[in-house]
């Protein structure tokens, strides 16, 4: 008997390469975008010479001058790039926390990154010394530091709190260490009024590069803790069951929690330390791909991270162009179209 | 083929024992059913064998102490369906029951082309294959049964372990489900341990009842032997009228009877029991 349609493709995701090809036009595109938008014109045949020369054994004369070379690679290029692996490691981030915690709204910001990391800069800011002269620049460590220890304050306090499995205790323990966390942010900030300022674009997040320093500085993270996500893409889709079945079926799911929850949280917090705190791309990137494509995580993993990345390069190239040459803060556009077209989204998925 | 031996079997909840002491034994390829009333331990005994919470006394899968094994041993082994499992939103049936397939699948690893071809027999033994790519939180109760119950066939353990499989479908479809359970179990050689709520049903189609009250067996034998008038009231709190079996196969019926007016119900045990009117 032959068997009908459906089985046969069982259990694969279905158009993996027709996906894969979309996503890769889309980061392409606006990374394209990104590096040809900006006050200097510059033209697409001479990037694209540019880029080409770069290839080993290729010699491309792009007809570019010193300076807008220097314009293209050292600012243009390095801050699309920081955007890409920023936005994607914040939605891929924010995907691996709803799975692991089985919660739409769950994402690193949630559970202590945000609050963490913003007293950690805030502290930065206030009391260390002008960072000006230091070859290493304290605030990124300092946000990074507080991001991390945030999250490991709720983890611990959440585990310790109750014995029952319920994964609730450990979100509220994150919304309570949050709150504490910001308190005492918002104090230090009140005592320090002349640095309000600076603290507050830090909280909206920015992108401002200095070369190629901030991309070298987390891209090792992005790395290692992508890998380790993709790595857990199946476990997430057994986890969904919960985590009475998942033990059931083999999975030490607290375990599991643990490695997903760390690799995410260095990821993020390394993401946080060089440009703030940019909200919404890690809920509303996933969301977005949940609700169009299906909720495995083999699938939504991958593709929060290239569409992440293709939404904040192009979030970051309206918030440097709408007045330029003043920049927005690009966690005021990341909400401003974000949201609407999330919405939209929402909309469309419950109509179907 | 693998029997299931518990001796001496007990479970405690911050200090207070919910399993006292009980000892079980299921052969290799039949069916046992747990009965008993709310709170008597039938779930917290079937999460002991599963390995998900701790027990003292020993349980034995096959002659092995399953102390012993490691998770994902014991899961390649014994089969567990939760009373309410849960359905994640969006995910496909045939996702579901590749679910199932996990405990052969390295732990970093995907389902390899063996996995699928389970996965497919699976779903068309249970005659499922049109649902494949349905949303598993789309389907009706009786077709949310069968790829609950494909996702454990998928395990492949020889022991299957149910919580109450058929508590929230019609009379028609418990039916069914059972029939099925029944019928798997003779054609891929399952041994069943099944906690079922309705007692009539728990006869016809278990070769053993087990009876347990507040943790302990009180109870152990043929349907015919368990279920007595008296011992219902006793540890049901229940006045019910049993039917012997008129079929020659000595499977009684057990009809719940109306107190007459005025009377007052016993109620035995836990009083959150006792039902208004």
């Amino acid at each position: 008997m032959e068997l009908a349609h459906p089985v046969t493709e069982v259990p694969t995701i279905q158009a993996r390469p027709r996906m894969a090809l979309i996503v890769l036009v889309a980061v392409v595109a606006s990374a394209l975008l990104g590096i040809l938008v900006g006050a200097v014109d510059l033209s697409i045949g001479s990037v694209l010479a540019e880029l080409a020369d770069r290839v080993p054994g290729v010699e491309v004369d792009s007809g570019l001058s010193e300076r807008e070379s220097a314009i293209l690679w050292q600012i243009r290029i390095p801050r699309v790039v920081l955007a890409g692996l920023v936005g994607g490691m914040l939605a891929m981030a924010g995907a691996a926390f709803q799975g692991v915690f089985r919660n739409p709204l769950a994402d690193p910001y949630l559970l202590g990154v945000a609050a963490g990391a913003g007293l950690g800069a805030t502290l930065a800011i206030a009391y260390l010394p002008d960072q000006a002269g230091g070859i290493v620049s304290p605030l990124p460590l300092a946000a990074f530091a507080g991001a991390v220890l945030g999250v490991a304050i709720t983890y611990i306090l959440g585990r310790s709190a109750t014995r029952s499995r319920s994964t609730a205790t450990l979100i509220l323990a994150g919304v309570a260490v949050a709150a504490f966390l910001t308190a005492t942010q918002t104090f230090i900030q009140q005592q320090n009024t002349d640095t309000f300022r600076e603290v507050f674009a830090w909280i909206l997040g920015a992108l401002g590069t200095v070369g190629w320093q901030e991309v070298v500085l987390i891209l090792p993270y992005v790395v290692v803790s992508g890998a380790a996500l993709i790595l857990h893409r199946r476990l997430l889709d057994v986890m969904a069951v919960g985590d009475e079945e998942a033990e059931s079926l083999g999975v030490p799911s607290t375990r599991v929690r643990l490695a997903v929850v760390a690799a995410a949280t260095l990821g993020t917090a390394a993401a946080v330390a060089v440009s703030g705190l940019i909200g919404f791309v890690g809920i509303i990137v996933p969301h977005a791909i949940r609700l169009v494509l299906g909720s495995s995580y083999r699938l939504i993993l991958p593709l929060s991270l290239g569409f992440g990345a293709a939404f904040l390069i192009l979030a970051d190239l309206i918030a440097r162009s709408v007045l330029s040459p003043a920049e927005i803060p690009i966690g005021v556009v990341t909400a401003f179209f974000g949201a609407p077209f999330f919405l939209f989204v929402l909309s469309r998925a419950r109509k179907a | 083929m693998r029997d299931l031996r518990l001796s001496d079997v007990s479970v405690a909840y911050n200090g207070r024992k919910v399993i006292d002491g009980v000892d079980i034994s299921v052969p290799a390829l039949s069916w046992v059913a747990l009965i008993g009333p709310n709170g008597a331990g039938k779930s917290t005994l079937l999460k002991a064998v599963t390995g998900l919470v701790d027990h003292t006394g020993t349980i034995e899968i096959g002659g092995r102490d399953s102390a012993g094994m490691s998770r994902r041993l014991l899961s390649q082994m014994v089969a567990f369906l939760p009373q309410r499992p849960v359905l994640p939103e969006g995910m496909t049936v045939a996702e579901y029951v590749a679910i199932g397939r996990t405990p052969y699948i390295p732990h970093w690893g995907t389902e390899s082309v063996e996995d699928r071809d389970v996965v497919v027999r699976v779903l068309t033994r249970l005659g499922l294959d049109d649902l494949g790519l349905r949303e598993i939180d789309t389907l009706s109760g009786g077709e949310t049964q069968r790829v609950v119950l494909a996702r454990a066939l998928a395990q492949e353990s020889q022991i299957l372990l149910l919580d109450e499989p058929t508590s929230a479908l019609d009379v028609g479809h418990q039916q069914q489900v059972l029939e099925l359970i029944d019928e798997l179990r003779l054609e891929q050689g399952l041994t069943v341990l099944a906690a079922v709520h309705d007692l009539t049903l728990a006869g016809q189609f278990a070769d053993r009842l087990v009876l347990l009250d507040h943790g302990e067996v009180v109870s152990d034998g043929s349907a015919e032997e368990v279920l007595t008038e008296a011992r219902i009231e006793r540890h049901y709190g229940a006045r019910v009228r049993v039917l012997a079996g008129d079929d020659g196969t000595g499977r009684p019926s057990v009809l719940p009877v109306r107190a007459p007016a005025g009377r007052k119900r016993v109620v035995v045990g836990d009083s959150s029991q006792e039902q208004p009117g």
